[in-house]
């Protein structure tokens, strides 16, 4: 387990155990974190599952994989630190990891 | 008025599949999809990538698979709707009347809903003020180019899309490119000629920019650009274009009574029925204990419900169950001529 953070437009924070190996973006819908539609269910074919990395975790993640950032062309106001939570697997390295949730996704 | 036994909603391989399984036990059905082609996410999202889970298909692409299942529905004659969206839904006695977005009208025994994850609908800016001129001098997709000779336009987006209408819209109108970063997602050679068209002066490229803000009245006369660092750019623009590629919306089918959970539809497995008699949910659309969103449950699903149908377009009739091997009834409604 790994404890991931989310931080809700709505100013809320969820905190949540996420079993190894997950993705980031399963960790939010299973656990009913609203922001996350993923809508391909994972395929890195349709930007809803889009979360901003808190700034020191950015260089701490795997880095982006082709395709990646050209999905992250489509989604909703993308930034620097911007990622699709279906691209990042959970592991011990992420335990503590903290993602905003942009106000949409589309 | 279409009279037919069944409306399919969504041209997706679960909707295709089911006019499948609608024809080889006779009911008749037609398909509205609000894609211009059939095919769903398959040919919207991936239409070149390689799917490797099709039962007896070790490898095929979005658009293989999706015309081989057309080919497969050819002895049908399906006919499809396509550029609609399914809108209005009333019980009319023991029948449904459905209205579509261009008006046409249905008068079906059953509904599928077969719709993935909604109907795509092109990605709007995030910035406000865009709605106010949508339609007028902002657009999402290009139904008359030739409004735009001689004025101003300015393209945003990384993709084929906004590459391959800057390029041909520098012909005969000043365009702006702007886009989020340096790399872009369309055709290498289109990346190039509109790098090429940015140094000889015909097209101006921002990188880095993504929109700020828009100015002006009734018509956008600017748009405000920022950079990633910070700086701004305020560009003069008539027209406004964005090319950010689909999203998926549920739509109308919200406003139906249906029990809905998480985007999803919930049904049983008995024959994919939803809480409303006559109205089945299949594919990515439709949720149960232990659903799993892959083309082959839905061709499953589409096999129960099309079967599941045949009570409200029958009445009188009762289904027997055959295999298209040995079925001489199946095998007629498949021209099959021996």
């Amino acid at each position: 387990m790994a404890k991931i953070t989310y931080h809700t437009h709505d100013n809320k924070i969820h905190t949540v155990d996420v079993q190894k190996g997950l993705t980031v973006m399963e960790g939010a819908v299973q656990n009913d974190i609203p922001g996350i539609d993923a809508d391909c269910g994972g395929g890195m074919a349709c930007a809803t599952c889009h979360v901003y990395v808190k700034e020191e975790w950015l260089n701490k993640l795997p880095t982006k994989e082709d395709g990646e950032e050209d999905m992250l062309d489509m989604a909703f106001e993308p930034k620097n630190n911007s990622r699709l939570s279906c691209q990042l697997i959970v592991s011990d390295e992420l335990d503590g990891l903290e993602v905003n949730i942009p106000s949409k996704q589309g | 008025m279409n009279k037919t036994d069944v409306l399919i909603i969504g041209a997706g391989p679960t909707g295709l599949f089911c006019a499948h399984q609608l024809g080889i036990i006779g009911l008749s059905c037609e398909i509205v999809d609000n894609l211009d082609k059939a095919g769903g996410q398959c040919i919207e999202l991936y239409p070149d990538k390689p799917i490797y889970d099709i039962p007896a298909v070790p490898e095929c692409t979005g658009e293989q698979l999706t015309n081989n299942l057309l080919k497969q529905i050819k002895p049908f004659n399906i006919k499809f709707h396509l550029n609609e969206r399914v809108e209005e839904l009333k019980k009319n006695k023991n029948r449904w009347h459905v209205k579509t977005s261009a008006g046409i009208e249905f008068d079906v025994a059953a509904i599928i809903i077969a719709g993935g994850v909604g109907s795509f609908e092109p990605r709007k800016f995030p910035v406000k003020e865009c709605e106010k001129f949508e339609g007028n001098s902002i657009f999402y997709s290009i139904k008359d180019k030739s409004i735009f000779k001689d004025k101003t336009i300015s393209i945003f987006g990384g993709g084929d899309s906004a590459l391959d209408w800057a390029i041909e819209l520098s012909n005969n109108s000043k365009v702006n490119l702007i886009h989020r970063r340096d790399g872009f997602s369309g055709v290498e050679a289109s990346v190039q000629k509109v790098k090429e068209l940015n140094e000889q002066g015909k097209l101006n490229l921002y990188t880095k920019f993504q929109m700020d803000s828009v100015l002006g009245d009734k018509n956008i006369e600017k748009v405000k650009i920022k950079h990633d660092e910070g700086e701004i750019k305020e560009i003069k623009s008539d027209y406004v274009l964005g090319f950010f590629g689909l999203i998926m919306q549920l739509g109308p089918i919200l406003d139906w009574g249906l029990n809905i959970d998480k985007k999803t539809v919930q049904v049983n497995t008995e024959n994919f029925e939803t809480n409303i008699n006559g109205i089945f949910a299949i594919g990515d659309i439709c949720s149960y204990p232990g659903k799993l969103k892959l083309i082959l449950s839905g061709f499953h699903e589409g096999a129960l419900a099309a079967r599941g149908c045949f009570k409200y377009a029958k009445p009188d009739e009762k289904l027997r169950f055959e295999f298209t091997t040995t079925s001489k009834a199946a095998q007629e409604r498949l021209g099959i001529k021996k």
